[in-house]
């Protein structure tokens, strides 16, 4: 049995680019704003309801973005530039100070997690029992039941218990933060698995292994799940190069697991055949991991056209359907099936326009590799028609070619991962290196791998800083006293390995692709990563986070 | 008759139950039923999720639910 209890300090999202937008209103209450955000539509409405304004009468632009990690679903600016806009008849601009951004925007919750575990001598895990507290601010909101719900999820188990509560604090308000409390929640789990691994005299990937969920399992928030990639992730940490070498002397090798639900929402896409032949795609969901590229590559692969003749753009609350924010994993997944459903109508109507050309019916033309062609029985005559040759007689046939999709998505698939570090403490100061950092995660599909080990890495990078550094520091007056990066310390290159990456790919079999969603379960693992291979090194449990160099020093001193 | 799973937070207008089965064919007779049954869960069935036979939907309305599904309703999940 083990038994503890874990601290997680709040903590900011810390993107480098402040709030920022610009209002520019007539004299007829009608305008433009551009902004900063993950959702320029969900941002328009909620303005437009602060001010009790028409949303017709606001065209909300969605800037090219400098991070956001769920901060950037928040209104705070752009109801004021509005109205100062009008008052001054003029374009108003309001940028937040760093300071401002510390003070006024929200972090995410800390929390206290206690955490009950029992196991037999061979691993498995009998019960478990977990009650966790997290802080809301001065408003309820916390993330408590994203938080519980996560706790468990990676495992196996017929005989748990849960209690989360919503606490009110005099802290700023909190927003959501990539995963939004699975890894305050998991970070409690994973370090008493861990705990239990030493007692055990186990491998902790062979621990996780004997109690994990696969296809079938019932979630502990209720459903079975379906096809999913824990396992095959465990697998692939105990094969990689990283995990079978020996930890280096005076190093702690930390493992832990993330998770997390992954969500459809509501997408709409546009599909523009240019004269050329060349393709624009057209959605609102504004691009903060390079989900622009994705859409582009959904879009060939589905039109069967080469990559260089598709272009995608964010399109304003004025020139492209309804899209919710860009968040919870969801983009590449919801606002993807949108483009590929938009894809299927072009082709659709592609075929009925080479039916006519050919004077056949369009259930006797097949499409394949960008191209109609005539399908069996068709007189041999016929040649095949390119999407580009389509395109240029498209007068002849209907006018422009445009295909169109709106969609409410259903069956994201979750995600798990598995991370894995060797981390040094030194002693006499209690500085903390890690010496390697790999991150293996189920993509599901990886539709674009590049921009999905950016998302590993850059969830890693953040979820390090938060178990070794970052913290929200009041005086005794209840004022933040570190409200810029200097002292709340985020980490920097130099602070930081080359995050490792594994993509695994179990396919989500209810997306067209297999997508996933990649975006918030590489932060989740990190923090317990860190505090099992810092707790392994100094041969002490250290339960609270950030692991810094006087924390450390006050539990090696007893 | 399939198998409905209520989460902690509509048990204060259950009268504490948790699991009930239904005939319902499709989630909307199921809300309805639902309703009919506990009206004070009217508010709480407007903002909630629910998984059937595996599948998470955030806005449900007419999806089929046969004799042996199984129904838990959740909390919506968005992320950041």
């Amino acid at each position: 049995m083990i038994e503890r209890e874990y601290k997680v300090p709040m903590a900011h999202q810390g993107y480098i680019e402040p709030h920022a937008c610009v209002a520019s209103m007539d004299e007829t209450g009608r305008g433009t704003v551009w902004l900063s955000t993950q959702g320029h539509f969900d941002a328009r409405a909620t303005t437009a309801s602060i001010l009790g304004r028409n949303i017709a009468d606001l065209k909300f632009v969605a800037s090219e973005i400098g991070g956001g990690f769920g901060g950037k679903t928040v209104v705070y600016l752009e109801p004021l530039a509005i109205l100062m806009s009008e008052m001054a008849n003029r374009p108003v601009k309001m940028q937040m100070s760093r300071e401002e951004v510390f003070r006024a925007t929200g972090p995410t919750s800390g929390t206290v997690t206690r955490i009950k575990v029992g196991l037999k001598n061979d691993g498995s895990i009998t019960a478990a029992q977990a009650w966790s507290a997290f802080e809301a601010g001065a408003f309820a909101g916390a993330p408590h039941m994203p938080g519980i719900m996560s706790i468990y999820a990676p495992y196996d188990l017929e005989n748990f218990v849960v209690d989360a509560f919503d606490v009110l604090v005099n802290k700023p308000k909190v927003a959501a933060y990539r995963a939004p409390g699975a890894p305050q929640t998991m970070h409690a789990f994973e370090c008493a698995l861990d705990e239990a691994a030493i007692a055990l005299d186990m491998d902790p990937l062979d621990l996780r292994l004997q109690n994990a969920a696969e296809e079938g399992t019932t979630a502990p928030y209720g459903p079975k799940f379906p096809p999913i990639g824990f396992k095959a992730c465990i697998e692939a940490a105990k094969n990689h190069p990283n995990y079978t070498k020996p930890v280096p002397e005076g190093a702690g090798r930390g493992v832990s697991a993330g998770f997390w639900f992954n969500v459809g929402m509501q997408s709409s896409a546009e599909v523009n055949i240019n004269e050329n032949g060349t393709v624009m795609v057209i959605e609102g969901s504004p691009d903060i991991g390079g989900s622009r590229a994705s859409m582009c590559l959904m879009a060939a692969e589905t039109l069967g056209v080469d990559y260089d003749k598709v272009r995608a753009q964010v399109g304003d609350t004025e020139s492209t359907g309804f899209c919710n924010v860009t968040g919870g994993s969801r983009t590449t997944f919801a606002t993807g099936m949108a483009v590929t459903q938009a894809c299927e109508d072009v082709i659709a109507d592609c075929k009925q326009r080479a039916a006519k050309l050919w004077g056949v019916d369009a259930d006797q033309v097949e499409w394949e590799d960008g191209s109609a062609v005539p399908g069996p029985g068709v007189n041999a005559d016929v040649k095949p028609m390119s999407l580009a040759e389509l395109a240029g007689s498209a007068a002849k046939t209907g006018g422009p070619i445009q295909g169109r999709a709106s969609l409410n998505a259903q069956g994201a698939g979750a995600s798990f991962a598995i991370n894995f570090a060797d981390i040094a403490v030194d002693k006499e100061t209690g500085k903390v290196d890690v010496l390697s950092y790999t991150a293996i995660q189920d993509a599901g599909t990886a539709i674009h791998p590049a921009y999905v080990e950016g998302q590993m890495q850059g969830g890693a990078a953040q979820g390090i800083g938060w178990a070794l550094n970052e913290e929200y520091i009041f005086n005794k007056d209840g004022v933040m006293e570190n409200p810029g990066f200097l002292d709340y310390r985020i980490p920097v290159a130099s602070d930081l390995p080359m995050i490792e990456t594994e993509i695994v790919e179990v396919p989500n079999p209810s997306h067209p692709y297999g997508v996933r969603g990649v975006g918030e379960t590489p932060i989740v693992a990190p923090l317990a990563v860190c505090g099992n291979a810092v707790s392994r090194a100094v041969g002490l449990r250290i339960t609270d986070l950030p692991l810094s160099p006087p924390s450390i020093l006050a539990a090696l001193d007893g | 008759m399939a198998k409905v799973v209520l989460p902690d937070s509509f048990l204060s207008f259950t009268e504490g139950t948790r699991e009930c089965t239904t005939n319902a064919e499709d989630y909307r007779s199921l809300v309805n039923e639902l309703k009919e049954r506990w009206p004070g869960l009217a508010e709480s069935l407007e903002k909630t999720a629910v998984a059937i036979d595996g599948q998470i939907y955030q806005d449900a309305l007419l999806e089929p639910i046969a004799p042996d599904s199984e129904v838990f309703f959740m909390a919506r999940i968005e992320g950041g």
